[in-house]
């Protein structure tokens, strides 16, 4: 098949064709981002020696790569949720306003607990279950506009993605309240083994969810929605129960990520906790080589692709790069991280360098 | 054929049309010939070429050879603006008006009469009453169009493509959506059209229709033009047998040897089902281990039986029975879970996952009727898949190479293997041999004859008559939207099917 194809290319020299064989393969995405992230770790060694050095202070390992690790954690749970979204042909624009609202219910909660209010009063544990609940209900609005009301993706979950951060200015009443609890602070802070807690949690979750959709037929099932939503449904597949699930999925991880980031800093800003982390969770996703037209669909890419983002952005952190420069350099570096993914792209660049014999 | 005397050049005078297609010739020399104050008919079935036919002429194609005279003068029609200036002008289907714009805007859309650099709505406003009304159309041109029915909103449409300076107007299946007098409107406009000189082609599946308004007919058949006549000298039978590309026997050609099979009671039984504006009210039985095949034009409503017995869409009227006992058929879902499976009649859009595997397209109906948490192992997978593969002679290098990458009758055979292996009760296919060729074609047969041996009921939409004959047991036929017939056994032959067909 590929023979055949190359042959009628007319700069198909033994080179092009070992290339392309290379990139022809299933894994050769897997590979591209996989070097994508070494190469934006060894810059980041350039220019900083000790980038890769670890140091145990009061058990607790300090580090960059650990930081990266620590601040991939929460953008690893969105874009779990995120690609089994975009699988469905479908997006999530929601997740960072569900964060914030999951992060100001889980707060206001445990302040009632600290300080033994009379009503709403419940122990720790009990206050993350109903913020993680709350993140399902989220998740089910978003899954009941696009999946039975027939709303495009994008719209069904902006309504959210405006009105979450409202809805969590409400519950704070518009104030960024503090607490001290230290069960629900262990969730973004605790450390165990000298490395951070929420880098288990982030592992725990793409190998529990990888098991549930891999060993069972949900990833199956949500990869044939995605393709074909009109077969899917002929076959007999229950398309909207199916996108009805992703979306609360989504929700749960979302509200858990809001967990993690109210429990680092150990309060719930309503207007910044997890702003614009929509974005990087669809672009982490898209490095990992899903479609955005739904379909097959890479959950540990996606988080590969999540390192990348915090790869690069701890790099310019390092460096004496002045911080205005920061957004840019992500831009480029983001794009040029998806040209070395496209196989029309490497050919174009590699183009000069073939031998045209 | 004769040209009946018609002394008056022609309007409209296409000559050996061809326009070809990567893998396919759509128009292969075609003459098609169009006079002043003519309705001439275009009919043929899927892939007969008609679309292909109005899109060279409408512009939206360009030709690879042949000519196309207007009024004496060689056109060469580059963009459907182009076709309109030259006077030709089109009627869809799906009227492609503007639903929020009053009906007088919508006529002058583009050329609104202009007063002191404003345009002036109120001369717009009479003139489209005018025109209305010259067609016997009395309404208040300053609503939305999308206030009043499909029907008005065509005749707006028409209205715009006369006010155009029209000489050719083209009317694409414009009663398909329309009840009886809607149609009749729309035919009382047609008429005085015709009294003005204006020649139209029209496109339409309802043989009664063709026979009401049309003049002269042409029939198309693979690209090929197989036949003009005048309508008032052809029959129903020719027309169906040209349209079908059968030739009629006198004695009737020999019928099939009634099948010995001794029926127990039917799998499934439909009493009156009927879905309003697709399909009139229809009984059906079908036993187990019998072929049933549904014969009738494109568009009598074969297909929506199908969907209707499948769930697809949903009865609203009539009750349906499994093994005698009520079962509601309200979802695919739901059909599935009675023992159906059904092979639809557009692949790529509603049969295959083209970018999952051979193997998991094979798959996925029983996967989901197990559910997602009983999940087939992997090594259940390949062993179905395979088994599948070799039972079917599916051409494919591999069960995991994605089943886009396979030819259509390859892609058909998996898509039959889809429901083989959820061992169904009753599988319905839809033009199960369209568009594969001759070799699956006949493997595709062979597996159809060895399902009902096994015992499964089969329900057989197909165009093909030849193929219908060779399998099926009892054929009910289908003409506009209603079961008109029902052949068994001895009866059985391409002659009786067409003039089941062509009975009015």
């Amino acid at each position: 098949m590929s023979l055949k194809e190359n042959s009628v290319q007319p700069d198909a020299s033994r080179w092009g064709l070992v290339r392309r064989g290379i990139s022809s393969g299933g894994g050769s995405r897997l590979l591209w981002t996989v070097v994508a992230l070494l190469v934006i770790l060894l810059v980041n060694r350039a220019i900083s020696p000790t980038f890769f050095d670890l140091r145990l202070v009061n058990d607790r390992l300090i580090g960059s790569t650990i930081n990266i690790l620590d601040n991939a954690a929460p953008f690893v749970l969105l874009a779990i949720g995120m690609t089994l979204v975009i699988a469905t042909k479908g997006i999530d624009l929601s997740v960072g306003a569900v964060m914030a609202i999951s992060a100001a219910t889980a707060v206001m909660l445990i302040r009632n607990y600290e300080a033994g209010a009379t009503e709403f009063y419940y122990q720790p544990g009990f206050v993350m279950l109903i913020a993680l609940a709350v993140g399902a209900i989220c998740g089910l609005w978003n899954g009941l506009l696009v999946a039975f009301f027939n709303l495009q993706p994008i719209i069904a979950t902006l309504i959210l993605m405006v009105a979450g951060r409202g809805v969590a200015q409400l519950i704070t009443n518009g104030q960024s309240p503090t607490f001290t609890d230290e069960t629900l602070a262990f969730i973004g802070r605790g450390v165990v083994f000298g490395v951070p807690f929420p880098v288990f949690l982030a592992i725990g979750v793409l190998i529990v969810v990888t098991l549930l959709v891999r060993r069972t037929a949900l990833g199956l099932f949500i990869e044939a929605v995605g393709v074909n939503d009109r077969a899917s449904y002929y076959t007999g597949l229950q398309a909207s129960l199916i996108k009805l699930s992703v979306y609360m999925l989504s929700g749960v991880l979302a509200a858990l990520a809001g967990l993690i980031v109210a429990g680092e800093v150990k309060s719930a800003d309503p207007h910044t906790a997890g702003l614009y982390s929509e974005l990087d969770a669809i672009l982490a996703v898209v490095i990992g080589g899903t479609s955005l037209l739904g379909g097959r669909f890479y959950l540990a890419q996606s988080a590969l692709g999540v390192l990348i983002i915090q790869a690069l952005l701890v790099g310019l952190y390092v460096s004496s790069l002045h911080p205005t420069t920061n957004l840019v350099v992500k831009a480029i570096v983001v794009l040029a991280v998806l040209l070395l993914q496209s196989p029309e792209f490497r050919q174009f660049a590699t183009q000069p360098f073939r031998r045209t014999t | 054929m004769v040209m009946q005397g018609q002394d008056k050049t022609p309007l409209l005078e296409v000559r050996g049309l061809t326009k070809t297609f990567p893998s396919t010739v759509a128009l292969a020399g075609v003459d098609f010939t169009l006079h002043r104050g003519d309705v001439h008919v275009l009919v043929g079935e899927n892939g007969a070429g008609k679309s292909t036919l109005i899109k060279v002429i409408t512009g939206v194609y360009q030709k690879d050879a042949g000519s196309i005279v207007l009024d004496g003068k060689s056109i060469n029609p580059q963009s459907p603006k182009h076709a309109q200036d030259l006077g030709i002008s089109t009627v869809y289907q799906e009227v492609n008006l503007i639903p929020t714009l009053s009906v007088a805007e919508n006529i002058f859309l583009g050329r609104q009469p202009m007063r002191f650099g404003m345009i002036d709505m109120k001369t717009a406003n009479r003139r489209a009453k005018q025109l209305l009304l010259d067609f016997g159309v009395d309404i208040d041109v300053t609503r939305n169009l999308s206030a009043y029915s499909v029907a008005i909103q065509q005749i707006v449409a028409v209205v715009r493509g006369v006010d155009l300076s029209a000489k050719v107007l083209i009317l694409d299946e414009p009663t398909s959506s329309l009840d009886r007098p809607e149609v009749e409107m729309l035919f009382s406009v047609i008429q005085s059209l015709k009294q003005r000189g204006i020649g139209i082609i029209l496109i339409t599946h309802f043989l009664d229709q063709v026979y009401e308004i049309g003049d002269r007919i042409t029939v198309l058949r693979n690209g090929h033009k197989v036949g003009e006549h005048q309508l008032s000298e052809l029959s129903r039978v020719q027309l169906i047998t040209e349209m079908l590309g059968k030739e009629l026997s006198h004695e009737n050609g020999v019928g099939k040897a009634k099948s010995n099979q001794v029926f127990a009671n039917p799998f499934l039984s439909v009493k009156g089902f009927a879905r309003r504006g697709e399909v009139e009210p229809f009984n059906l039985d079908i036993q187990p281990g019998e072929i049933v095949g549904l014969a009738g034009l494109l568009g009598s409503g074969r297909t929506e039986v199908a969907h209707l017995i499948f769930g697809i869409e949903q009865n609203d009227g009539g009750d349906a029975y499994v093994n005698g006992q009520p079962v509601k058929l309200s979802s695919p879902r739901k059909a599935i879970q009675q023992g159906f499976g059904l092979c639809p009649e557009d692949r790529k859009v509603e049969g295959i996952f083209a970018e999952l595997s051979v193997r998991e397209n094979i798959i996925l109906a029983l996967q989901a009727k197990m559910g997602w948490f009983n999940t087939l192992s992997r090594s259940k997978q390949d062993a179905l898949a395979d088994e599948m593969i070799k039972a079917l002679s599916i051409a494919t290098s591999s069960a995991d190479k994605p089943i886009k990458e396979l030819s259509g009758g390859n892609q058909q055979k998996v898509i039959l293997a889809r429901w083989l292996i959820s061992n169904p009760d009753l599988l319905i296919l839809d033009e199960p041999t369209r568009g594969i060729d001759v070799g699956a074609h006949a493997e595709i047969v062979q597996i159809i004859k060895k399902l009902a041996q096994q015992g499964k009921a089969m329900l057989i939409i197909s165009s093909e008559l030849a193929e219908v004959v060779d399998y099926s047991d009892r054929v009910v036929i289908m003409r506009d939207r209603k079961k008109v017939g029902e052949l068994e056994g001895e009866d059985i032959n391409e002659t009786t099917i067409m003039k089941a067909i062509a009975a009015h």
